[in-house]
């Protein structure tokens, strides 16, 4: 094992990342993560000397959008290179096997670390039609997950249509694709939702499991606390523009150059949770409000059929769909009620007998 | 369902009109309508809340007239009206209410409260929940013409007493008079001083008018017990004599619901305008005031105030014209606290003083009267309603006040200044 | 259903829904109502300047002498009730962003603190007038289910507004979806219930007005 942790510090060395760098990258990641500073060191000493664990990566119904923000966004990566420290035993997309050897790779990695291995998902899993419009192999993707999953220590879904069924799940969603988190309910699953997720909320969670040997605590949609408990509005940098009600009215206008408040175009950081405010994209460089486009909502349940991206959240979305029908309709009612109502009024006056004074005593 | 119980739903089905739903759909139960209401604010009892007399006909509309009542009705949901309770409400929709209009005046989403219970009162006459005393008057109007009983051969009598005390000889069924004059039966036997007061006006002014023998009473029950055919038969008979005698304005005497009867009920009651004018004493009055026609003296240095009667004025239309007049016999007029379309009725309009039932209840809401009246200390209260009179009396008798009554078209009369060719153009 | 998914459904379909129901019930309440008709008025009408259906569309926004000190609770509880429901609903941002995409019409919002503050004025002017619909006797004895069902539709969008901007209790996802489907409840229920007055009202006022105005009264 220490072999393997000098290797890891001398690769590092290799690709011109000192010591002291790696250090502070757990440090941060510690921070991120809201741990106390103590763990950053535990997680260096963790990442240098534990024993690799076995990962295997099943990609389903996806675009790959999550692999490449996971391993090719920049190079090189302390995030990369992380995953130096396990052993990714199958990722069809990676790996070189292919054919019957990368499917026997992967069974075997499957039955030698049974019970302990890291099961990896990105992808929702089609239902309908027997689940025939995503195979591997020829074995459905749902027969391939529950087959897997019954080994793993744990299942973390990656990207949000592994965690919640993302694009393949949209209305109309034709090939019935289901999140991880519904098949799967022996195993704990952690979704790190979306579109793709943050790597540094991909390797904070490794490095935790690495470290401590425990999985992150979870919200109510199955997503770690540590990066998920805010709003992108919470945490964003133009929040003081929206407290003083200045609003961009459109991508060219004052406002948008002044940088104030994208809520009116759509932005939905409001009620979407994750770290991007804080974490950035692409080395830290910016998140998209920071590029002057809205937060789109991409690691929330069901984004996709939210309505347009650039609809306020204060509208609805084509409220007027059915207000013709409907007035239509009320004035069908209304007329109808209206010819029985002159009906009866007429039939009253009709039916009416001239009163009397004889009629006034009972 | 008894026969009498469906003619009063019939009616009242016939007479719910687009104002009426507005109103009861607007209604946000605010409650502004019971301080609008002398019944409320002498008692503090939240059932005399004008809105609340209205239930059994909210309830109707609701059942038979909108969708969703309509399905409630159907699957059994809906509280149907019974006669135990039109019964009920008697006391609410005749005895508690003098539709005085007050509470149409104050509801913030505009209900024509008033308006409803005009309506409402169709149902329950004709379903024989009209008060007794309402019924009997009501009934000698049809059989005697007046509600009092007054044929004609007793209103000859009075007619050759006036001539023997005054000398002034009461024009009858003159044809191509300029104005016809009513009268209201209380006129006849208790206050005929008016007659003579008109007559001595009319001289001065030099017009010609007179009297119907087929149509001298201006008083419709009908209207107040709330049966249209009854109050029809009522005005055709004056509108017939009026079109018989040609003439060109018919007067409606210091009677209040006399004057809404004929003046902006009547025509709809016959389904089609009149050939003549209406117009109440005060307005001719006023005209001849204003041409000059009319001639006071010797302004009284009483103090003096006006209670307006709210048929002539509230919901009549006469506001002014009264104003004018006191200002010509007194030096000393005071307003009442809440004059004009906003005076407090005396308690006994719309039926409830020939409601014996009522009378308790009628006294009570008489304080809100006493109250004005203490609040300006007049030495002399003008009128002009033979009804508000008679109440006015009794309300001032039953709390030991002493203010002398006096009918404004009698004091007028006291003022005239007679010219030295009186009866010249007689 | 978690909260963003409700947060969808409240704004796509159930909005959708809700705008539906609203228009056809206001259609068929309102034919219902208004085909009723009226008939002509015979008498010779008394021409008085003042006195007419459109002045008592607005004069009825006054109190009438002496009833404001008599029934002050009433009067300044709705006015407080009323303005500030119509001000935070017409002119909070996001609304007025509402409102244009429905309408194409648009103006400039106030700031976003007077907004809590007249939010706050009308949460509690609203539970000043359900005490008062508690305790006066008159209310009290006039008040119904629907007298309860229509105070609390109405208070909840603005509560759960209030609550959706200032960030507490609930997440902001959650209460931004609680806030559109109350007011979905408010569209849904305002038709077939007491709240029709907000449409009712003028030809009720206009009714009233045209009935005494021809009299020569100015109600």
């Amino acid at each position: 094992m220490a072999n393997h942790g000098v290797e890891l510090l001398d690769q590092l060395a290799s690709q011109g990342v000192s010591r002291r760098s790696f250090l502070k990258y757990c440090a941060a990641l510690a921070s991120l993560m809201a741990l106390p500073p103590a763990a950053g060191r535990a997680f260096a000493k963790a990442l240098v000397s534990a024993p690799r664990p076995s990962v295997i990566w099943l990609s389903f119904q996806e675009c790959t959008g999550c692999t490449e923000s996971l391993t090719r966004s920049h190079a090189p990566t302390l995030e990369g290179l992380l995953f130096n420290s396990i052993s990714l035993d199958y990722h069809h997309t990676l790996q070189a096997a292919a054919g019957a050897d990368a499917e026997s790779a992967r069974q075997e990695a499957v039955q030698k670390n049974w019970g302990k291995f890291l099961l990896v998902v990105d992808g929702s899993v089609p239902m309908k039609d027997g689940g025939v419009y995503s195979t591997i192999a020829g074995v459905s993707n749902y027969d391939l997950l529950m087959e897997t999953a019954k080994g793993a220590a744990a299942v973390i879904a990656v990207g949000t249509c592994a965690a919640f069924g993302g694009l393949p799940g949209a209305r109309p969603n034709p090939t019935g694709s289901v999140s991880i988190s519904s098949l799967v309910h022996d195993k704990p699953v952690i979704n790190l939702s979306g579109c793709p997720p943050i790597p540094a909320v991909m390797t904070g969670v490794l490095a935790q499991y690495l470290a401590f040997g425990t999985l992150p605590e979870l919200d109510s949609l199955g997503r770690p606390k540590a990066f998920y408990a805010d709003t992108i509005h919470d945490r964003c940098y133009r929040r003081p523009f929206y407290d003083q009600g200045k609003f961009a009215k459109t991508f060219d206008d004052e406002g948008a150059r002044q940088g104030w408040c994208l809520f009116e175009l759509g932005c939905k950081g409001p009620v979407t949770h994750n770290a991007c405010a804080t974490t950035k994209w692409n080395d830290s460089t910016s998140f998209p409000i920071e590029s002057g486009h809205g937060c789109l909502g991409c690691s929330e349940p069901g984004f996709w059929d939210a309505g347009s991206f650039y609809r306020a959240l204060s509208q609805s979305a084509n409220p007027l769909q059915h207000a013709k029908g409907a007035l239509v309709a009320g004035a069908v009612v209304g007329g109808a009620m209206a010819v029985t109502n002159r009906g009866f009024k007429m039939m009253a006056a009709h039916v009416h007998a001239p009163s009397n004074v004889a009629d006034l005593e009972k | 369902m008894s026969a009498s119980l469906s003619r009063a739903i019939n009616v009242l089905k016939k007479v719910i009109d687009a104002p009426i739903a507005s109103y009861l759909n607007s209604c946000v139960h605010c409650g502004l309508c019971a301080e609008a209401c002398l019944f409320y604010t002498e008692t503090h009892d939240p059932k005399y809340t004008p809105i609340h007399k209205l239930e059994p006909l909210r309830r109707l509309y609701r059942q038979e007239y909108t969708l969703i009542g309509r399905l409630l009705k159907a699957i059994g949901l809906a509280k149907p009206i019974t006669d135990a309770e039109l019964e009920e409400w008697k006391e609410l929709v005749y005895n508690s209410c003098t539709m005085c209009g007050r509470c149409s005046l104050v509801c913030p989403v505009g209900n024509d409260i008033v308006y409803m219970v005009r309506r409402l009162r169709e149902g329950m006459a004709i379903a024989g929940h009209a008060p007794q005393g309402m019924i009997t008057v009501t009934k000698r109007a049809i059989e005697t013409g007046s509600p009092m009983g007054i044929k004609l051969p007793a209103l000859k009598f009075q007619l050759s007493q006036i001539k023997a005390e005054t000398g002034i000889e009461i024009p009858l069924d003159q044809e191509g008079a300029e104005y016809m004059l009513l009268l209201s039966s209380m006129e006849v036997i208790n206050f005929p001083e008016f007659i003579t007061a008109v007559a001595k006006i009319m001289r001065q002014a030099g017009k010609t008018w007179t009297l119907c023998s087929e149509a001298f009473e201006a008083t419709n029950s009908g209207i107040q017990i709330g049966v249209s055919e009854i109050a029809e038969e009522i005005v055709s008979r004056i509108v017939d004599g009026a079109e018989k005698l040609r003439v060109k304005t018919v007067i409606s005497p210091e009677c209040g619901h006399a004057f809404t009867a004929l003046r902006w009920e009547g025509p709809n009651l016959i389904g089609r305008p009149y050939r003549f004018k209406v117009r109440h004493i005060l307005e001719v009055l006023d005209e001849f005031r204003e041409q000059g026609i009319l001639k006071t003296s010797g302004p009284e240095d009483a103090r003096m105030t006006f209670h307006d009667p709210c048929q002539i004025v509230r919901m009549g239309g006469v506001i002014e014209p009264q104003r004018r007049l006191m200002q010509m016999v007194a030096k000393d007029f005071v307003e009442m606290p809440d004059s004009g379309k906003y005076n407090w009725c005396c308690g006994g309009g719309g039926g409830v003083s020939a409601n014996e039932d009522a009378k308790e209840l009628q006294l009570i809401a008489f304080q809100r009267k006493k109250e004005q009246l203490e609040a300006v200390k007049a030495e002399r209260l003008v009128t002009a309603c033979a009804n508000c009179r008679i109440v006015l009396e009794e309300g001032m008798e039953r709390y030991r006040m002493d203010v002398p009554l006096v009918g404004l078209t009698e004091l007028i009369a006291d003022h005239l200044v007679e010219a030295n060719n009186v009866g010249g153009t007689g | 259903m978690n909260e963003f998914q409700l947060l969808a459904f409240a704004r796509g379909i159930g909005f959708q829904i809700a705008v539906a129901i609203f228009l056809m019930g206001m259609m068929l309440r309102l034919t219902e109502i208004y085909s009723l008709g009226r008939k002509p008025n015979l008498a010779e009408p008394r021409l008085v300047s003042g006195a007419s259906g459109w002045h008592t569309l607005y004069r009825r926004f006054a109190p009438p002498p002496g009833m404001l000190q008599t029934a002050y609770i009433t009067y300044i509880g709705g006015y407080v009730f009323h303005i500030g429901f119509m001000m935070v609903f017409l002119l909070f941002a996001q609304h007025i962003k509402m409102i244009q995409e429905l309408t194409g019409l648009s103006w400039p919002p106030l700031p976003a603190p007077i907004i809590d503050f007249i939010t706050v004025v009308t949460l509690v002017a609203m539970l000043v007038v359900l005490v008062d619909r508690v305790r006066a006797p008159v209310k009290r004895f006039l008040s119904g289910f629907g007298d309860y069902l229509a105070w609390t539709i109405t208070f909840l969008p603005v509560l759960t507004g209030y609550l959706a901007v200032k960030h507490l209790f609930l997440s902001y996802t959650t209460l931004l979806a609680l806030h559109i489907v109350s007011v979905e409840i408010f569209l849904v229920l305002l038709p077939f219930t007491k709240i029709a007055h907000t449409a009712t009202v003028w030809p009720s006022r206009w009714f009233n007005g045209n009935t005494n105005g021809r009299k020569g009264v100015p109600v």
